[in-house]
């Protein structure tokens, strides 16, 4: 039985320490809430030799404003991100996108921090090991073959974090921790376009704080998500949207979509409808630009033409909803 | 590999010697004997085993043992007083709220967990608080209307 193998459990204090006991061994592995770590080593996903569990350490726990700028700790909660009312009153994708995460228990430990370091999601990925091993496992654990692409080489888990669209189209950085000393980075960076190597952190490197600059002065933003049980499920597909406008004209406006693709990411091209009105025209547009750069495959038990479908239709929703409010 | 775990259950403090692969409700249902925490699926999915740490609701699951040092575990066996029923486990008991049993101590929990958070839920505030967790029995109309009726006992 593959029900937890041994490994050591430790608590640092401080992310000095955090890194230092995962410098090395590629086999340690972070803990967080452990909300998706700890199905994934109860499924034979992960073996780790150790855990270094982050949430003890006080530098990772704080929400900050400072200057109009927001600093969330990786180590808070989704449950305090979401109830935050300052967070909701200024950055409200992100307060939004906390709040649709799983179920109320799940928001109450799991964390920023694994939100954002979410491994990749697929249809036979996420399984027992003995469903795994009787599908020959897959391109991502063990096997040799992608069974949602066999022809290819490349694997199309998808990244199924809620909280990154909301901080995208808000221009988030992320403080980065390990060997080689303190980073900071674009959000964006922070993602790859490979279901099998998803996150670019150098080796033993963490998160331990995510930045968001204040928004554009009159912006709104939201974020949508469709799931099969409205109580608990993943994204099929999540969109987050800002929409400045002035004098019913947009002057800002800002897509970015999770589930549906290896990396989330910023819909590209729909600067064009700045400084114009989003009428129904604009509207369909900006539908058809996520649609065309939304590539879902069949990583979920939900057909892909649907999810296709459907973070489009999410995308025009939201819009005209910024927009008009 | 192996902790010297305290910490606060259902109200007495306890030591154990625990392994650091050991999750939470392998310690409460095997080591401690504390079997009313329920195991109804392979991680996360199901909330039957909800207990309360530091008072608020987490999967005894997929929580270590070895993490909760130094914190308070509450679980479905500390509701009871003198052989009564608390609030909450009365108004399942007679509302209906429980048919095979199965996930009612996890019930029971996370509805423990909201109304010590909100001791005046509105029916979506009870649907949003009670959304972890899944029922096969009762199509949870039951379930609501117990958590109803216990907080207006708990809070008129
Ligand atoms: C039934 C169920 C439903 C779910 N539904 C959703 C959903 O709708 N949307 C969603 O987004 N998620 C969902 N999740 C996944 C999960 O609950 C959340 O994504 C949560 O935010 C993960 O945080 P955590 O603290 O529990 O992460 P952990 O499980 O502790 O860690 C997750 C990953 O991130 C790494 N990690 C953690 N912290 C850091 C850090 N600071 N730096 C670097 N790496 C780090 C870990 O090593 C691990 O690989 C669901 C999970 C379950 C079981
Ligand atoms: S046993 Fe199902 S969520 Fe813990
Ligand atoms: S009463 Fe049977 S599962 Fe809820």
């Amino acid at each position: 039985m593959e029900y937890m193998p041994a490994f050591r459990l430790h608590r640092p204090a401080s992310v000095e320490e955090a890194v230092a006991l995962a410098a090395g061994d590629p086999a340690v592995r972070f803990l967080a809430g452990g909300t998706d770590m700890v199905v994934n080593i109860r499924r034979g996903i992960e073996r780790p030799t150790a855990l270094v569990d982050l949430s003890a350490i006080p530098e990772l726990g704080a929400i900050d404003i400072d200057s109009g700028a927001l600093r969330i700790g990786a180590a808070v909660t989704l449950a305090r991100l979401a109830a935050d009312p300052r967070v909701a009153a200024v950055w409200t994708a992100v307060a939004e996108a906390a709040g649709s995460v799983a179920g109320p228990t799940h928001r109450a430990y799991g964390t920023v921090g694994g939100n954002l370091c979410l491994d990749t999601r697929c249809l036979y990925y996420n399984q027992s090991e003995w469903w795994r091993s009787s599908n020959d496992y897959c391109l991502k654990h063990r096997g040799s073959v992608c069974h949602v692409a066999p022809g290819g080489k490349q694997c199309f888990a998808v990244f199924s974090g809620d909280l990154t669209p909301g901080l995208l189209i808000h221009d988030a950085t992320v403080d980065l921790v390990g060997p080689g000393g303190r980073r900071t980075i674009p959000l964006g960076d922070l993602y790859r376009d490979d279901g099998m190597d998803h996150l670019a952190l150098a080796a033993g490197e963490m998160v331990a704080a995510v930045r968001v600059p204040a928004p554009p002065r009159g912006a709104r933003s939201g974020y949508l998500k469709s799931r099969v049980r409205g109580s608990i499920d993943f994204p099929l597909a999540g969109v987050a949207a800002l929409v400045v406008s002035s004098d019913g004209l947009a002057t800002d406006i800002r897509v970015a979509v999770t589930g549906v693709n290896p990396r989330p990411h910023r819909i590209r091209g729909i600067d064009v409808h700045r400084g114009h009105a989003l009428d129904d025209n604009a509207l369909d547009a900006i539908r058809e630009a996520v649609r065309t750069q939304a590539k879902p495959m069949k990583t979920t038990t939900v057909a892909p033409w649907y999810r296709r479908r459907v973070v489009g239709a999410l995308a025009r929703r939201l819009v005209a909803r910024l927009a008009s409010s | 590999m192996k902790t010297v775990l305290s910490l606060r259950l259902n109200g007495r403090p306890r030591d154990d010697v625990v392994p650091d692969n050991l999750l939470l409700v392998d310690y409460l249902r095997e080591a401690v004997g504390l079997t009313g925490t329920k195991i109804g699926c392979d991680g996360g999915e199901c909330g039957c085993c909800t207990v309360l740490i530091d008072g608020r609701p987490r999967h005894a699951c997929l929580t270590l043992a070895a993490a909760c040092q130094g914190t308070v575990v509450e679980t479905i066996e500390a509701l009871e007083t003198g052989g009564r029923l608390s609030a909450i486990q009365r108004a399942f008991h007679e509302k209906l709220g429980a048919q095979c049993g199965f996930c009612t101590p996890g019930m029971v929990m996370a509805a423990e967990g909201l109304l010590r958070a909100n001791p005046r839920p509105n029916e979506a505030d009870i649907r949003d608080g009670m959304a972890a967790n899944i029922c096969r029995c009762t199509g949870y109309v039951k379930i609501i209307e117990a958590v109803e009726a216990a907080a207006r006992e708990i809070a008129p």
